[in-house]
């Protein structure tokens, strides 16, 4: 959003102007209605000086002269000024509640959009796309958008107002309309100005405000490293800076809106006084009454407060416009991914292939150039009911792997098969029902655990409870104060790591899925309890029933992978090794170091440490080369 | 749990402010100049009732027409004063905004220095955000205040005034009339304004969820795809933007009956004025002139009563994130620097002696039982146990992430609360099992250790670790961006940096909570060697669950359910039976095939 230059002013008004309409085809009904009340309220308000200006003519000024009133006079007046009220009192409410309504119910039906979006749209999509823009996307975005929404009626209404205004006016006085034609629309350009100088030094400092929830959030995120290295002054520093920064945006804001405020409400006020002097005037030559003093004079009073009306619709805006195009960019946003209609079969193990794939991650929104290549032409298969483990150093694309295989992401060349067909032609939710991935990191829902092992799967609790036996995930569950109906809280933060891996294993195991993916998926959970949960696994496999499951791993260690027929192992992305564990113990020298690196390292300590004690007896300072 | 301070959530507003001001100076600069400016500003609003009155009364009650020289020297006179008093307004609103966002930005750079001294328990013990909120959002509140509701607080109150004065001039019965009908209207507005203000707070509670339900779909991504919970998160998603939705209308329904209940009240003292007026007016105690300023002096009562639900609102807001602001400055540190006073170790290798070390979580049972242990300078020692025997507490405790609830934790003799944080966090540095990133390259990331060091020396150091093999393989070497909380690395790739990290630091105490968890085992010994060799001559303790750390150390401490059970070097306490024994068998299981 460029600073609001004047030449970038019409198209941004009739963009804002586009989106509101948007709003209004959306709404038509509690529109019209805020608008009517609003013109009803315009109404009154020009009226309630036409009888106040009537009053002091026709009552007031009468019985002052005169040194008596009527009661009926009285009742007449009090009862025309109440009436008056009575109604703008009604438009004012009308008014501010549909207008409301218009703005919360366009909010939530673009955060509802924007969400469904977020859900449609494709994993490559969101890997492009930073959290917390999504999030504000959603929600901030959604809200600028649909601003200008709550004062648009009323200022609708104050146009209509200026417009019986000024025919009031004229129908009074013309030399004391010329006043009000030149304070008006002075009023008018002077919250244009207002406007068009703050609306830049606001979104800097809404953009400042911004910064420092970042620098708080990743800094607080990160206490306990800034603990453990000593660098809470430094980081002090860090934010220190920007909220100074946010401060000199803060006061800058207050500056401009310092110096326009006292000019706006100076404005009427020195028009009522050149009213009252222009006014005298024309009552000396008998044009004007006293009475049509007071009426313009009490018009001009009235007047002030909702002519800002226009300022702060026209102040919404270009925020407005900058919103609207961040909502419509997800909502436009293509690349959905593309389903077939085959179907899969339904109580085997699957088959797997993969074929030829290449896969990498595409550049974030902003910079860091090119993608990091990350799988390149990996091939491999896994038979139905066999489990195939995949094995490879830190970094090497195992998890990218697996994201694959149950089609988070597509590759960019090649395919991946199930049963023969290409995931690529499976149904919606088809590879859902026959694949279940358990990541590296957890994911659990604000939910109860029954919640985040189901998902929504309507199965009875007994295999819920099945489920967690097998990702040995009962016995602590059973002991949750609710079971199953235990809130697992924000993020499952009331679990452990190991608790929350398991869990997220009995989330896939509750599908009975033909082909299980685990990604390093038992990382935090004891060996022991590993262990169980493996020999548990082996079992299900080789259920009698023929309902089988086929399983790719990732594991680096040795009693996992000896549950595997096959293993692939990847180095830098791609397959260097294929084969059963003892073959490519033979074959492969990167695998060989890989798995038995705990046997080395023990054997060699054991060598160093004699080795090393000679050295001390001899000479000092050569404990490196002992160990190297 | 240790959470946040919280005698101060009852405070009242009052003594909420008194505290708060006194808190920051830049406040109070000046403030008598503010105010007087103020009250000089809002005397602009009787200007024109004046003039009116003026002009009726002396201007044109005259028999023989309007006295025009008099009417033009009031109005310019007149004049003149709305242009001072605006300027008096523009000073006022200038000084109120420096002072006030002043003040602010000192308050949340404390706000924020407390946070990182507080401990670390008391840090986790509060929700995810909440400590954000209070340097941004709760500080926000007060500046939006200070920028709008603040400042027309003020104005109003100063408008009320100088109106009652002006009308007590003209008619004290009149005066009291206007009283008498808006003063019920501030009460019923302070009632209307609690139930108002409970509405916002739904909404905002609402607003909470929501943006949970969003964030879910959101960062859930991943998994919402792998099962396809996509239509059920939906309809979560769905559930909450409607309800939200449902308080926002129904807090809108609220507020908009306050501003017609104030416009006929309004209507009725104009009307009552008028009656009242004229009898008062035919009774010779009231002139035309008089009677008409009132109209306009109404009005002027009118915008604070409009106003008066939101301004207090906002107040009520302002003052409750004030307090909660203040809440943490009031939270005192548990585990604090001794600061100047305390001592400072010389460097060198670090003892360690835990003196019958006790240690419970706040209302947990205890989780450390007399801790007897001494580490000796130079060693490179490996601390095993099953999850929940103590292992993290203890380096937590060796750290000084947490005090012991009994006994002491002394290093080179020096007990660990007498040691200046500046040159225990110097001299011991622990790798946490989940090392954060920061959104920056993967160099700055490391330099976090040590900010002076230059590219060479990272590079130099990865080296030293065996990493130069992988740094190699990163696109953009040392310039790689590591994304926010480092996720463009993969979960081992992140523990490779932290552990950068700490060695560039330099440390003479080197901790490993688990530090290579999630890193293929070859890399893993490759570091294990290097570490070795680069932590001679320092003290290096291992927090291990692989037990091929605790067979290359000098010596194994095992713990279990809080107690240390064995201790020795692996092939002494191998042939034994125990603990280690057990643990040792199931590793070795675990590694076969």
């Amino acid at each position: 959003m460029p600073p609001a230059s004047s030449r970038a002013r019409p198209p941004v008004l009739r963009e804002g102007m586009r989106v509101l309409w948007v709003a209004v085809r959306a709404e038509p009904r509690a529109f019209t209605v805020s608008v009517l009340a609003s013109a009803l309220y315009a109404a009154m308000t020009v009226t309630t000086a036409q009888v106040l200006g009537w009053a002091t003519e026709e009552v007031v000024l009468p019985a002052f002269r005169s040194g008596h009133t009527t009661a009926g006079a009285l009742a007449g007046a009090a009862t025309a000024i109440v009436g008056v009220a009575a109604l703008k009192a009604l438009g004012v409410a009308g008014r501010r509640f549909y207008a409301g309504l218009v703005q919360y119910r366009m909010q939530a039906s673009y955060r509802r959009a924007v969400t469904r979006q977020y859900l449609r749209l494709p994993l490559a999509w969101h890997h492009r796309h930073p959290t917390g823009q999504l999030l504000s996307n959603a929600n901030a975005d959604v809200e600028a958008t649909w601003a200008p929404l709550a004062p648009l009626p009323m200022a609708v209404g104050v146009v209509f107002m200026l417009l019986i205004a000024a025919a009031s006016i004229i129908a009074t006085d013309l030399a004391v309309a010329a006043v009000a034609f030149l304070i008006f629309p002075a009023i008018a350009l002077v919250n244009v100005a207002y406007q068009r100088r703050l609306s830049p030094v606001a979104t800097r400092a809404q953009r400042l405000r911004a910064e420092v929830s970042e620098v708080a959030h990743e800094s607080f995120e990160g206490g306990l490293v800034v603990k453990t290295l000593g660098r809470e002054q430094d980081e002090t520093e860090r934010f220190r800076a920007r909220a100074e920064e946010l401060r000199d945006a803060n006061v800058a804001v207050g500056r401009i809106r310092g110096m326009f405020d006292p000019v706006l409400e100076a404005l009427p006020n020195l028009g009522v006084l050149a009213v009252l002097l222009i006014g005298s005037m024309r009552l000396d030559s008998g044009a004007m009454t006293a009475g049509d003093l007071v009426h313009v004079s009490y018009l001009f009073t009235l007047l002030a407060w909702p002519i800002r009306a226009l300022g702060w619709v026209l102040a919404e805006v270009p925020r407005s416009v900058v919103g609207w195009e961040r909502v419509r960019g997800v909502l436009d946003a293509s690349g959905s991914l593309p389903f077939g209609d085959a179907a899969l079969g339904e109580d085997k193990a699957a088959a797997l292939e993969v074929r030829g794939v290449r896969f990498a991650f595409e550049g974030a929104a902003e910079g860091g150039g090119g993608g990091r290549e990350v799988l390149h032409d990996v091939s491999f298969s896994a038979a139905p009911g066999r489990t195939v483990a995949v094995v490879g150093p830190t970094g090497s694309g195992k998890s990218t792997l697996t994201s694959l295989l149950v089609r988070l992401v597509d590759p960019a060349d090649g395919s991946v098969l199930l049963d023969g067909v290409d995931l690529r032609d499976v149904r919606r939710g088809g590879v859902a029902a026959s694949a279940a991935l358990v990541p590296q990191q957890t994911f659990l829902f604000d939910d109860t655990v029954r919640g985040n092992v189901t998902l929504g799967l309507d199965v009875p609790d007994e295999r819920v409870w099945e489920a967690l036996r097998l990702a040995q995930a009962d016995g602590f569950v059973a002991g949750l104060p609710g079971g199953l109906d235990t809130q697992v809280g924000e993020r499952g933060a009331t679990l452990s790591g190991g608790q929350r891996q398991r869990l997220a294993l009995a989330r896939a195991l509750v599908r009975r899925p033909r082909l299980l993916v685990l990604d390093d998926a038992t990382s935090s959970v004891d060996p022991q309890v590993e262990a169980r949960i493996l020999r548990g696994l082996r079992e299900a496999q080789s259920a009698g029933d023929g309902s089988g499951v086929t399983v790719v791993v990732v594991a680096y260690r040795k009693a996992t992978i000896g549950l595997a027929d096959e293993v692939v192992y990847l180095e830098r992305g791609r397959v260097t090794a294929r084969g059963a564990h003892a073959e490519l113990l033979e074959t492969s020298e990167g695998y060989r170091d890989l798995v038995n690196a705990y046997e080395r390292a023990e054997a060699e300590q054991e060598a160093g440490q004699e080795a090393g004690q000679e050295i001390e007896r001899g000479a000092a300072g050569g404990g490196e080369e002992a160990v190297a | 749990m240790t959470t946040l301070s919280g005698t101060s959530t009852t405070e009242g507003a009052l003594s909420t402010l008194r505290r708060g001001l006194a808190l920051s100076p830049e406040f109070r600069a000046g403030l008598p100049v503010t105010l007087a400016l103020a009250l000089a500003s809002t005397a602009g609003r009787v200007v024109v009732p004046i003039a009116v009155q003026q002009t009726i009364d002396k201007g044109l009650d005259r028999a023989g027409g309007p006295d025009l020289p008099f009417i033009r020297t009031a109005v310019l006179l007149c004049a003149v004063a709305v242009l001072l008093t605006a300027l008096c307004a523009y000073a006022m609103n200038v000084r109120l905004y420096k002072s006030s966002e002043g003040g602010l930005a000192s308050l949340r750079v404390k706000a924020f220095r407390h946070v990182h001294d507080l401990s670390m328990l008391t840090q986790s013990g509060e929700r995810r955000g909440a400590l954000v909120s209070r340097v941004t959002g709760d500080v926000d509140q007060i500046s939006n205040f200070m920028q709008s509701g603040g400042l027309m607080f003020i104005v109003s109150i100063g408008q009320l005034v100088v109106a009652s004065v002006l009308m007590l001039v003209y008619s004290w019965q009149l005066a009291l009339l206007v009283w008498v009908a808006f003063v019920p209207l501030a009460f019923v507005l302070r009632r209307f304004q609690r139930i108002v203000s409970a509405a916002y707070t739904r909404v905002r509670e609402r607003m909470g969820d929501l943006l949970a339900a969003v964030s879910e779909s959101v960062v859930g991504a991943p998994v919402i795809r792998a099962y396809a919970a996509e239509e059920r998160t939906g309809r979560r998603v769905d559930e909450t933007v409607d309800t939200h939705r449902r308080m926002q209308t129904r807090a809108q329904a609220m507020v908009a009956l306050t501003f017609p209940v104030s416009e006929l009240v309004a209507a009725l003292a104009t009307a009552a004025v008028v009656v009242a007026g004229v009898l008062l007016g035919v009774g010779g105690h009231l002139t035309a002139g008089e009677l008409v300023a009132f109209l306009f002096l109404v009005t002027l009562f009118v915008s604070p009563m409009q106003t008066a639900t939101e301004v207090l609102n906002e107040a009520q807001n302002a003052i409750a994130g004030w307090r909660r602001v203040l809440g943490v400055l009031d939270t005192v540190p548990d585990v604090a620097d001794p600061g100047e006073g305390g001592e400072s170790l010389p460097r060198g290798p670090i003892e360690v002696r835990f003196d019958s070390v006790g240690f419970a979580y706040p209302g947990g049972p205890p989780v450390l039982h007399d801790v007897d242990v001494t580490i000796a300078p130079r060693s490179r020692v490996a601390i095993v146990g099953q999850t929940g025997s103590g292992k993290t507490t203890f380096a937590k405790l060796l750290t000084r992430l947490m005090d012991p609830a009994s006994g002491r934790v002394l290093v080179d003799g020096v007990p660990l609360d007498r040691v200046r944080f500046s040159s225990l966090r110097e001299r011991v540095v622990m790798v946490p099992q989940d090392g954060f990133l920061f959104d920056a390259s993967l160099a700055d990331n490391i330099r976090y250790g040590r900010p002076d060091a230059s590219d060479g020396d990272l590079a130099a150091a990865l080296a030293e670790l065996g990493l130069a093999d992988w740094l190699e393989g990163l696109p953009d070497g040392l310039a790689t961006p590591v994304g926010q909380r480092g996720e463009s690395l993969s979960a081992g790739e992140r523990q490779l940096v932290a552990l950068a990290r700490a060695y560039v630091a330099g440390p003479d105490l080197l901790v490993l909570d688990e530090a290579t968890s999630a890193v293929d085992p070859a890399t893993e010994v490759r570091i294990q060697r290097a570490l070795d060799g680069v932590t001679r001559g320092r003290t290096a303790i291992s927090i291990a669950h692989r037990l091929s750390t605790a067979e290359a150390a000098d010596e194994v401490i095992v713990f279990d359910a809080g107690r240390i059970v064995q201790r020795g070097p692996h092939a002494e306490l191998v042939a034994e039976p125990g603990v280690y024994a057990d643990l040792y068998a199931s590793w070795t299981a675990q590694r076969g095939i």
